[in-house]
């Protein structure tokens, strides 16, 4: 249970940030931290479909920048209550899954991975197109909400612990979800489709309703974003962000509950790090990339595993 | 009374037709065996009956019911089950998960989130009966990819009945196989006979002449000769198409 | 004045239609016949464009640089398919994402290393930049033109390869079913080779008649590549026919949305509503239009035949 081990630590590491942060003096370290965890939560939601089961969505993005718009649109328009915005983020998002998932789940493989690529795409256009709500250059949003009626999210520490407890949530709640009777479902469907077809199941409703899960999920840490960066533009769902949760949730470890935890920190961290020695850091990442691809699957959670296993 | 009904069924791929005006009939209880050389089209048979593949033209019934238009979960929902002429089990979960999930399939909805499925009770003990019938009890906790290849098809049997048909659907059950592993399937085959009806597709010729209630011979997509093994024996049809080469 | 309008919008989306072509040829055969998902193939039409420039630069002759840039091209997407995609064809869909993926942050970081981050502008030598009047009255730039006929012969010599020879019955084969290839004897390593080498340099002529008339930046592959998607999702993953039906379609569309959906739209909404929702709705036209027909044809318009 190595990985298990590394996951509660990182966890405690993550609950104590605040005090480290005020300690040192480094009051961004709840930014990166606190963006860290949104990244968590999205590369979780997208571990359900693309870990458990199988469908490599290009698109996940999309789910973020909707939520994202669903805060900065509802705050504009004098809405301010995260009670409020979170609902709405998190049904829009689930919505748009829904919607397109009649569409991209009636295909399979390569199909699904350009037709998600190809909403999220239309989305970009959507919201840059937009000029009510910024266009191109995307939102402020004016102010941070209320949490029920309390002005607790001005607090950087609050909003800090809140987007926690909504990734302990989430990690939570995958861990339940693939043991349930529709985890298994969806993971017989990973492993042989046409199996469980034959045995009854009408697979197309259980993957649909995986997507729209995953979907809203991604949606609420949208909302956090937009929550943590007063902002939200088309950037946040510019096809490259979905590219980098896929590698987020590979380096993890696909189809752990913790592999996503690990891939959204491991990836950030990389970024800072090598964003450090050179400014032109893809150069290093692309390549990178491909040695993983080629050389080391299973990720950091399977690396955690085996570490955990030595005696 | 028949449990299965089929008439004029029909299925062309491009130029080939595969069936062609197949008639066929299984009573509840039997085991109809459908033999035939290579590319008689005895696949495809199953999986236009499982529906897996949907036939051009002709009639199927289940119990007096029309099934023909539904999908395979439909289909599977009234009672049909099938095995695949290629292993095909859940690599990485163990053995007994692939049962309790076939299990599943039959018991209830599987909308439920967040209670875990091997602490349901029915699940595993139906399971856990199934993998002991099979004589697979020992291996429930390995994974089904670390299985032998005759496990794996034992495997593939306790799931198709896990699902509890009343039409089970066996697409060369022995293929693969050592002549021990061979025996005891057809074994275990017998066992199940007068219990559940079996449409059985099948190779080993000692296997159905030994297992058969009564023998469908398909050559070229079409239904040459019905009826029980010493008839088929003796027809002089079947004989010069097919088990002249063969016996 | 609009008849006018409207022709020269239906060359400016036929000439988009044929760059999407160019595009879309390379990757439906590529992802027909090995099987790949190459997600850098928007890098390359790059490259090309970034090496006309260069070349262009070099030889101070647009016409000497154009060809100069697609044997580049090919040459890259040679040494790629042979370092690293090669190895991937075996590899499933989600291997062949993540790779091409860092394939495309190396490329995009590499260019702006060696060009800077700033836009390209490639200028075009006199005989290619004036304006022509193929209607009176209604002047349109030769350079289109140019990009509208090249294309379309590219388009027919694409189709005499594909149909009338024996590499182009491989090809067909190959697209259809992978291990009867196989068994033919053919060397299959070189016939992916060529095959990927000839998607690379449809891919690079695209950018290198793109050059001069978009900014020459990093990321213009990636806009494309997902528009050639759409293309050959519509088209049908393996169909070169269906990649060049859903290439002029999809051209055109776009462009007319473009420019006539708010007027459209006013028809029948108050004109400030059009003139918000025009713009907003033609940004999204060709994807509603790709999810219409996949509603009803999950697998595009002319799917190649399996079996």
């Amino acid at each position: 249970m190595g990985a298990r081990f590394a996951a509660f630590a990182i966890l405690a590491l993550l609950a104590a940030v605040p005090a480290i942060a005020a300690l040192l003096d480094q009051p961004f370290y709840l930014d990166i931290f606190g963006r860290a965890m949104v990244y968590a939560i999205a590369a979780i939601s997208l571990n359900l479909i693309l870990g458990y089961g199988g469908l490599i969505s290009f698109g996940h993005a999309a789910f973020i920048g909707i939520g994202g718009y669903a805060v900065g649109i509802l705050s504009v328009n004098g809405i301010d209550d995260v009670l409020l915005q979170w609902p709405a983020a998190i049904g829009a998002a689930g919505m748009f899954a829904l919607l397109t998932g009649f569409v991209v789940l009636r295909t399979g493989g390569a199909h699904f991975i350009m037709i998600t690529l190809a909403f999220a795409q239309m989305l970009f256009f959507l919201f840059t197109s937009l000029e009510l709500y910024g266009g191109d250059d995307g939102l402020s949003i004016p102010h941070r909400g209320t949490l029920a009626g309390f002005k607790v999210l001005d607090s950087p520490v609050a909003l800090y612990y809140l987007v926690f407890a909504v990734l302990a949530g989430a990690l939570a709640l995958s861990a339940r979800l693939v043991e349930s009777r529709f985890g298994m479902v969806l993971r017989g469907c990973k492993s042989n489709e046409r199996r469980m077809r034959a045995l009854g199941f009408s697979t197309f409703r259980y993957k649909l309703a995986a997507y729209v899960l995953s979907g809203a999920l991604c949606g609420f840490a949208g909302a956090l974003l937009a929550l943590e960066s007063e902002f939200v533009g088309p950037s946040v769902l510019h096809w490259s962000r979905s590219g980098e949760l896929i590698v987020m949730v590979v380096m993890g470890g696909m189809g752990t509950v913790f592999g996503p935890l690990f891939g959204a920190l491991a990836y950030l961290m990389l970024g800072h790090f090598l964003g450090d020695l050179t400014k032109h850091w893809h150069v290093i990442l692309g390549p990178v990339l491909i040695l993983i691809v080629l050389y080391a699957r299973g990720g950091l959670a399977g690396l955690f595993a085996r570490l955990g296993k030595r005696p | 009374m028949t449990l299965l009904t089929v008439e004029g069924l029909s299925k062309r791929f491009g130029g080939v037709v595969a069936c062609d005006q197949v008639a066929l009939e299984v009573r509840p209880g039997e085991l109809h065996a459908v033999i035939g050389p290579n590319g008689a089209g005895k696949t495809t048979l199953l999986n236009l009956l499982s529906g897996e593949l949907l036939s051009d033209e002709g009639r199927i019934a289940l119990d007096g019911r029309e099934i023909g238009a539904l999908d395979a979960p439909a289909r599977a929902a009234l009672g049909i089950g099938r095995s695949f002429q290629i292993t095909s089990v859940f690599g990485e979960f163990t053995a007994h998960e692939n049962v309790a999930l076939a299990v599943q399939a039959r018991a209830g909805h599987s909308f439920r989130f967040f209670a875990e499925a091997r602490r349901e009770r029915a699940l595993a003990d139906g399971a856990r009966d199934m993998l002991e019938r099979m004589g697979l009890g020992e291996r429930a906790n390995t994974p089904a990819a670390a299985l032998s290849h005759g496990e794996q098809r034992q495997l593939e049997i306790a799931m198709a009945l896990a699902a509890r048909p009343r039409l089970l659907l066996l697409d060369e059950p022995t293929a693969g196989m050592g002549p021990s592993e061979s025996a005891r399937m057809v074994e275990f085959l017998a066992s199940l006979k007068g219990t559940i009806a079996m449409l059985l597709v099948e190779h080993d010729m000692d296997a159905v002449f030994a297992l058969a209630d009564r023998i469908t011979v398909m050559t070229y997509g079409r239904v040459i000769a019905t009826g029980s093994p010493d008839a088929i024996r003796a027809n002089d049809e079947v004989r010069a198409a097919y088990l002249g080469t063969d016996s | 004045m609009t008849a006018l309008l409207l022709v020269e919008q239906t060359l400016n989306g036929l000439q988009l239609g044929i760059m999407l072509f160019l595009m879309s040829a390379g990757l439906t055969l590529v992802f027909g016949i090995m099987n790949l998902i190459n997600l850098a193939h928007g890098s390359l039409y790059m490259i090309g464009a970034y090496f006309a420039a260069a070349f262009l630069t070099l030889t101070g002759s647009f016409l000497l640089a154009a060809p100069l840039a697609v044997l580049a091209t090919l040459a890259i997407g040679v040494a790629v398919e042979i370092t690293v995609l090669r190895t991937l064809y075996a590899r499933d869909h989600l291997d062949q994402v993540l790779a091409t993926f860092g394939l495309i942050l190396f490329f995009n970081e590499g260019v702006r290393l060696l060009f800077g981050a700033e836009s390209l502008y490639l200028d075009l030598p006199p005989g290619l930049k004036g304006q022509v009047e193929i209607v009176p009255g209604a002047p349109y730039p030769l350079f289109r033109l140019v990009i509208i006929f090249v294309g379309l012969a590219v388009a027919a010599a694409l189709y005499a390869l594909v149909q009338k020879t024996r590499l182009g019955a491989l090809i067909r084969a190959g697209a259809s079913n992978r291990e009867m290839v196989g068994a033919l004897g053919v060397d299959i390593p070189r016939l992916f080779t060529l095959v990927f080498g000839l998607g690379a340099a449809l891919a690079g002529l695209g950018g290198v008649m793109a050059g001069p008339i978009v900014s020459v930046q990093t990321g213009m592959g990636e806009e494309i590549l997902i528009l050639a998607f759409v293309v050959i999702v519509i088209g049908g993953i393996g169909s070169v026919r269906g990649a060049l039906f859903a290439a002029l379609a999809i051209g055109i569309l776009d462009t007319m949305g473009r420019s006539f959906l708010a007027e459209i739209l006013a028809l029948f909404l108050p004109r400030e509503a059009a003139q918000t929702a025009g713009p907003t709705i033609a940004s999204m036209l060709i994807y509603l239009f790709m999810a219409a027909i996949l509603f009803f044809r999950p697998r595009g318009l002319f799917p190649p035949k399996v079996r």
